[in-house]
């Protein structure tokens, strides 16, 4: 794990390197989830550590709480999430929600059919099935809507499925009005392989321009 | 696959008797994942199911159907000269026109020309497409044989091969709801909408835009359907919302949960009647006179409708 100091200097020299703005200096809260999200949040794609970089703090506070509650259920993340107060919950969401997106997910090799299925569910739907498309909650390019609905470009294959399949057999509850839980449950296996291997071969210069909410249409 | 239960005894049960304890159902107390149908589809016993998008012929036909397809999907990009608000088509004619009971493309082509009693006279399938801009849209009719219609039409006729003509086809229009058990009303349609609809459209009605691109449509206001839209009728509306609202969730809702919340957003302000008669008074006169439209009444305070003449085109600004 990172000492302290060479976070703080990784943060401020990437920070700069890729933004020219200056980033903050984790608080100490976030010290320890450094070890598996990465000292940017960028995530371990390898390791299925999601990143937590750009997601809506109001997202990632309430993920804490799941874990901790058990609505979510990890055996990692639960521990981590227990003994975090509701301030220290408050400062380390809005320590990533800030952060800039720097990672870029690897592609997982599927067929060209699966690829295109992957691109229909993500895009269109499959209205014959009840699914709707992802980018229309996702919004488009899958960069997330703050507060409630998270990217979903910028993670990997295995995170992405590993969620889904939590729905499904559920081990992650708490989403709200079950609005994904609805989604996941009419979502086959080959589904769920073919629209996470596409999302995850999406340009991560998707990500980095994440979700700037303007509020509504005026 | 897995399938979401369809719970027919409850859709039958509510559709059947008059629903005696119909208030709302508040987040805390609903359940992990409402029970809803996988679309729109289910009350309306459509057998028919238009062809596969991928089997749009790759020639010069096939191009126009594809355009027609477009303007449906992202009505500003492809017809911006003919919107003027931040909605496209497919927000209310869902999977860009192609679904049972979400008002389906292929429903309309075979049901025109008809008399509609809205303007006293018989109407042809491009009266219909232009009405959608005019209102829904709150722009500008694009003219007879324009690009934008005559793609629209291609695409119409594409999706409906196959269909005999006849207007009684299942599927076409939203499906019926049954009549409320108690009047629909503006207070109870808030606590639905708090707690089914402004995670999406946001507290007051005005949808949710990321990077400049419009994700939730807005309901009510200066970028929503005008006066003269047929979702500013009180029924419309709620048939539209019970069989596809909550998004992905249809028939979740009760009737009533529906009816009390299709109240509170046609009880909002959104932009003049185009067909505006110089003051709020004659033009519900003339155009509202029923009990599906509060224009020209007072809701919640305010008189709806009062905004003086219709503000002049404007293409949308995202
Ligand atoms: C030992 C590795 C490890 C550590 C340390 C760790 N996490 Fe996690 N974290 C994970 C894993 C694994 C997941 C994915 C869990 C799942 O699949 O549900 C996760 C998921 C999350 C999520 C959900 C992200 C999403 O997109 O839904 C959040 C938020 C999170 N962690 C925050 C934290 C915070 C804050 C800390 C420090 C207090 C922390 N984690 C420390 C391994 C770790
Ligand atoms: C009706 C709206 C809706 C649609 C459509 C939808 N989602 Fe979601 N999704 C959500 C919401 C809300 C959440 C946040 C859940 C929470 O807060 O626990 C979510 C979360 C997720 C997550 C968890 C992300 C993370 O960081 O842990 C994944 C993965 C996901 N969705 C994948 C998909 C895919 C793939 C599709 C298309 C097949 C899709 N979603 C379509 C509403 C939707
Ligand atoms: C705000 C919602 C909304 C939008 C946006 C919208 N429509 Fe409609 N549309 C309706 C409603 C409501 C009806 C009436 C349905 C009924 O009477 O059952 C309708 C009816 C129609 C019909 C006739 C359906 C029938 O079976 O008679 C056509 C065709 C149509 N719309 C096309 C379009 C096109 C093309 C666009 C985009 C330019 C569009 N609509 C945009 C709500 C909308
Ligand atoms: C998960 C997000 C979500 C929720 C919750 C939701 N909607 Fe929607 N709504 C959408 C989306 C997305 C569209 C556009 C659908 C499309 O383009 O296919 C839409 C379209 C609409 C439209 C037609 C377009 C317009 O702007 O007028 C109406 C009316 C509407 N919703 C009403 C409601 C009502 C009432 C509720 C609550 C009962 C509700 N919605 C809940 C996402 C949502």
């Amino acid at each position: 794990m990172l000492k302290p100091r060479l976070t703080m200097w990784l943060v401020a020299t990437l920070g700069l390197g890729s933004t020219g703005v200056v980033l903050a200096a984790p608080p100490p809260e976030a010290v320890s989830c450094a070890a598996c999200h990465g000292a940017m949040g960028e995530g371990l794609p390898a390791a299925n550590y999601p990143r937590l970089a750009g997601l809506p703090a109001n997202y990632i506070a309430e993920q804490l709480h799941y874990f901790a509650s058990g609505e979510r259920q990890n055996v990692i993340m639960s521990g981590m999430a227990k003994p975090l107060t509701p301030a220290q919950v408050k400062t380390i969401a809005d320590y990533y929600a800030a952060l800039p997106v720097t990672m870029a997910a690897p592609a997982a090799s599927v067929s060209a059919g699966l690829m295109a299925r992957g691109e229909q569910l993500a895009v269109y739907g499959d209205w014959k099935a009840g699914i709707p498309a992802c980018f229309r909650c996702h919004a488009a390019g899958g960069v997330g809507v703050p507060p409630y609905f998270p990217p979903l470009v910028g993670q990997s294959a295995n995170y992405l499925s590993d969620q889904i399949i939590a729905w499904q057999t559920g081990t992650r509850t708490g989403d709200p009005q079950g609005l994904m839980h609805t989604v996941a449950n009419r979502m086959t296996s080959s589904d769920t392989q073919a629209v996470v291997a596409w999302l995850a071969a999406q340009k991560p210069e998707a990500a980095v321009t994440m979700a700037k909410s303007e509020g509504g249409a005026q | 696959m897995k399938s979401t239960p369809l719970l027919m005894s409850r859709l039958a049960g509510a559709l059947a008797l008059a629903c005696v304890v119909c208030a709302p159902v508040l987040a805390q107390n609903a359940p992990v994942e409402p029970k809803s149908a996988l679309n729109a589809a289910l009350l309306t016993g459509a057998t028919f199911s238009p062809p596969d998008i991928a089997t749009i012929p790759k020639d010069e036909f096939g191009k126009v159907v594809q355009f027609g397809r477009n303007v449906m999907y992202d009505t500003k990009k492809y017809a911006p000269q003919y919107a003027g608000n931040s909605l496209n088509c497919v927000n209310c004619h869902t999977d860009g026109g192609a679904m049972a009971g979400s008002a389906p493309l292929w429903g309309a082509w075979v049901s025109y020309p008809a008399y509609r009693s809205k303007n006293k006279k018989v109407n042809t399938y491009e009266d219909r497409l232009q009405g959608c801009f005019r209102f829904s849209m709150n722009g500008k009719a694009p003219p007879l044989g324009s690009d934008v219609l005559v793609a629209l039409e291609a695409y119409s006729y594409w999706l409906a091969k196959g269909l005999p003509v006849d207007e009684k086809v299942a599927g076409r229009g939203y499906p019926d709801i049954p009549e409320p058990a108690q009047a629909p009303d503006f207070v109870r349609g808030k606590s639905v909408y708090e707690a089914n609809c402004a995670i999406c459209h946001a507290a007051n009605g005005e949808g949710r835009v990321v990077n400049g691109a419009v994700v939730f449509p807005p309901l009510w206001g200066a970028q929503s359907f005008n006066w003269g839209a047929g979702m500013g009728s009180i029924k419309n509306a709620a048939k539209f919302i019970y069989a596809n609202m909550p998004y992905g969730q249809s028939y979740s809702l009760t009737p009533q949960q529906a009816w009390d919340v299709a109240y509170y957003m046609d009880g909002q302000e959104r932009p003049q009647d185009p067909r505006w008669e110089g003051s709020v008074v004659v033009t519900r006169a003339k155009y509202h006179d029923n009990k599906n439209s509060l224009y020209g009444t007072t809701v919640n305070g305010i008189l709806l409708g009062d905004t003086g003449a219709p503000k002049p085109f404007q293409p949308p600004k995202s």
